[in-house]
């Protein structure tokens, strides 16, 4: 029913409901019924609903501008989330990344500061993302550390540095232009950062869905023994998906950067969780081997109009941040749910 | 499933409620963002807006802010309150910079923007509203200080934070440059606590012991004049030399109650509150997009407030905190 369902279709419990004779995880069942069964389609009405609700609720909210300033709340974390979502299939997770924007920020604030122009500036905070993603792929696949735990020591380390250059100072002085990546518009008010996103949802989309890299990172989500045997090269793939996610850290630190005009070592503090909540309610099963771009796009999108809707409404943050974690419990809730009782009914029609 | 669609419709539901109440007739909106909300000192400050709110009649104050204070939080609220066309925003800042960029655009979008309590870059805003000024802050603690000596006339001294403090150091030139309207005090000698309870404590404690003559020991440091009213306490001469200075309500209590502090000085959070209300609503009454150093804003009962250098402008001297309002402002902050 869900992607979920589908792609477990080898359980024993769906065995029985489901009838094609040879299934690919993500490619099964009649086409139109496993779509309106899927979780994107699911967020889909859910990201309706919610629309619909905002613009009952708030005059202000369908107006072009205030769309365009609200995804500026999200895309930052958005870009981040598309990478992530490689890393979690693969059965391992990076929290670090959060870490990874802040030590970024710090080093393009030094580098800005040494009088160095807006391109040099932005490529120091894509490198510095990308050195970070290596140093957590290396010791996910050389040392072999488990994910949860390296990136939980990376994620102090890489604030601290933060911490250990800035203290309680800030970089405020950014060369012209820099600007340009969190503030520019490409056309009218589509927003840089917001097209840059949705460039990178295609390309992450077609890499996932369309290309022998996506199914090999699913392979080794669901099994990295069996993928492993049949010759994918399981440690080497996920050592570049730190580094990519590494990479969009930084490039998500440049356009934070950017917005704020300045540096201090708190910046992006609290958005791993965020982005996790994001891939997580996207439908990518935090054990591995099951998601999709556009479920985390969606799901990107909810968690944006959510926020902003509510912010319309003046709710203070704390509810916020209810609505959201309950959110979370729910999706993550209802697929185990759905799944028990439609193998509870599989066990009673064979009765 | 289909709890996720009645979660969704409810959820429509209740915000189509809540929106639907919001809408009456055209008022003055003025949000009051704050650095972080569930916080005593700004939920005082609110208080004051919300009274000038009805003095001044068909005004709504929106009081927000994020739960913690990051600078990103409060950008996010800052969006959606641009997004409603607020007509005011008076912002106490989590980061100076990071906040012009928003804020620019909000006065792009004819918002009037002032900053209060901890300010914001001057490219952001309109102006900005201190608490009070160096040369105010300095006058009120002499003032204290001749209110405790019998006669306002005595020795004195001076128990600061560090010797490099700026704020500190610039306070006690503005008490030395007011000396003249207190002809009776004399400051005997100024020392250094570096603002940790355990160095300030000992310092107060050798300054008892090396002046005997010290009637008012000034401290204009929230840490020195706890701890310098301890001292004295524990020299045994509660009675005899009275501490003063600046220091927070709730820290302060205890020494009010046991005699040896009579009053003390800070800012009211709620006289802060009601001004930058009120100032927010001069602007979007006037049209004003930009002050001139010298232009007198009207306050309320808190009377005129004059724009300084930069667009900054003090409220007034620091409030005076004393036995008959302590209890009242020590479980606000």
């Amino acid at each position: 029913m869900t992607s979920l369902d589908t792609a477990v279709a080898l359980a024993p419990a769906n065995a029985a409901t489901t009838a094609s004779p040879r299934r690919i995880p993500d490619r099964g069942g009649s086409r139109l019924k496993s779509l309106l069964g899927s979780w994107e389609f699911l967020l889909l009405l859910l990201f309706i609903a919610i629309f619909t609700a905002n613009s009952f609720a708030s005059p202000y909210f369908l107006d072009v501008w205030n769309l365009s300033d609200a995804t500026f709340n999200f895309t930052e974390k958005a870009i981040v989330a598309l990478a992530l979502t490689f890393v979690i299939l693969s059965g391992e997770i990076d929290i670090s990344v959060a870490g990874i924007i802040a030590l970024a920020s710090t080093a393009m604030g030094a580098v800005a500061l040494a009088g160095q122009p807006a391109p040099v500036v932005a490529l120091t905070g894509l490198g510095v993302g990308l050195v970070c993603g290596a140093f957590n792929g290396f010791l996910v696949t050389v040392l072999q550390l488990p994910s949860i735990v390296a990136t939980i020591g990376t994620m102090s380390l890489f604030r601290g540095l933060a911490y250990g250059f800035l203290g309680d100072g800030a970089y405020t002085q950014y060369p012209d232009g820099f600007d340009t990546f969190g503030q520019g518009y490409v056309w009218e008010w589509l927003s840089f950062e917001f097209t840059a996103f949705l460039l990178l949802a295609v390309l992450a989309g077609i890499v996932l869905h369309a290309t022998t890299i996506g199914r090999k990172v699913r392979a080794v989500g669901f099994n990295p023994e069996a993928a492993r045997f049949s010759g994918i090269r399981v440690r080497r793939l996920k050592f570049w998906l730190f580094v990519a996610t590494g990479l969009a850290a930084g490039l998500a630190s440049v356009m934070l950067t950017s917005r704020l005009g300045s540096t201090r070592p708190s910046i992006a503090g609290g958005w791993e969780l965020e982005i996790v909540t994001m891939v997580v309610l996207g439908g990518v099963s935090i054990n591995g081997g099951v998601g999709s771009i556009p479920g985390v796009v969606l799901a990107a999108f909810v968690m944006g109009l959510v926020t902003f809707g509510l912010g319309l409404l003046n709710v203070p943050g704390i509810i916020m941040s209810i609505v959201t974690g309950a959110m979370l419990i729910a999706v993550i809730a209802l697929p185990a749910l759905v799944k028990r009782l439609s193998a509870a009914r599989a066990k009673g029609a064979r009765r | 499933m289909s709890l996720i669609k009645t979660l969704a419709l409810s959820a429509a539901f209740a915000v189509a409620l809540m929106g639907g109440a919001a809408s009456a007739q055209e008022p003055t909106r003025i949000a009051l963002v704050v650095k972080s909300l569930g916080n005593g000192f700004f939920d005082a400050a609110n208080k004051g807006a919300e009274e000038a709110a009805k003095e001044l009649g068909n005004t709504e104050i929106i009081y927000t802010g994020p739960t913690t204070t990051t600078a990103e939080g409060q950008i996010e609220v800052l969006n959606s309150l641009v997004s409603q066309r607020v007509d005011a925003i008076a912002v106490s800042a989590n980061d100076p910079d990071a906040l012009a960029p928003v804020l620019k655009r909000a006065m792009d979008r004819g918002i009037k923007v002032i900053s209060w309590d901890s300010g914001v870059a001057p490219e952001g805003r309109i102006m900005h509203l201190n608490p009070s000024s160096n040369a105010l802050i300095g006058e009120t603690c002499l003032k204290l200080a001749a209110a405790a000596l019998p006669e306002g006339k005595g020795d004195v001294a001076i128990l600061s934070a560090t010797a490099t403090s700026t704020n500190q150091n610039v306070w006690i030139e503005e008490m030395k440059k007011a000396l003249p309207n207190y002809p009776g005090i004399n400051i005997v000698t100024t020392v250094y606590g570096d603002d940790l309870s355990d160095k300030s404590y000992r310092e107060a404690t050798a300054l008892l012991q090396a002046h005997p003559e010290v009637k008012v020991i000034i401290a204009p440091t929230s840490v020195g004049i706890v701890a310098a009213a301890q001292a004295v306490a524990d020299a045994g001469k509660t009675g005899q030399v009275f501490v003063t200075g600046l220091g927070l309500p709730s820290e302060m209590a205890g020494a009010i109650k046991a005699g040896t502090s009579k009053s003390f000085a800070i800012w009211n959070p709620i006289d802060l509150g009601y001004s930058a209300a009120m100032l927010a609503h001069d602007l979007v009454e006037g049209d004003i997009t930009k002050v001139e150093p010298g232009q007198k804003l009207k306050a309320g009962r808190m009377g005129e407030i004059t724009v300084g250098e930069g667009a900054e402008a003090a409220m007034s001297e620091p409030f005076t905190y004393d036995a008959s309002n302590i209890d009242e402002f020590s479980k606000i902050f």
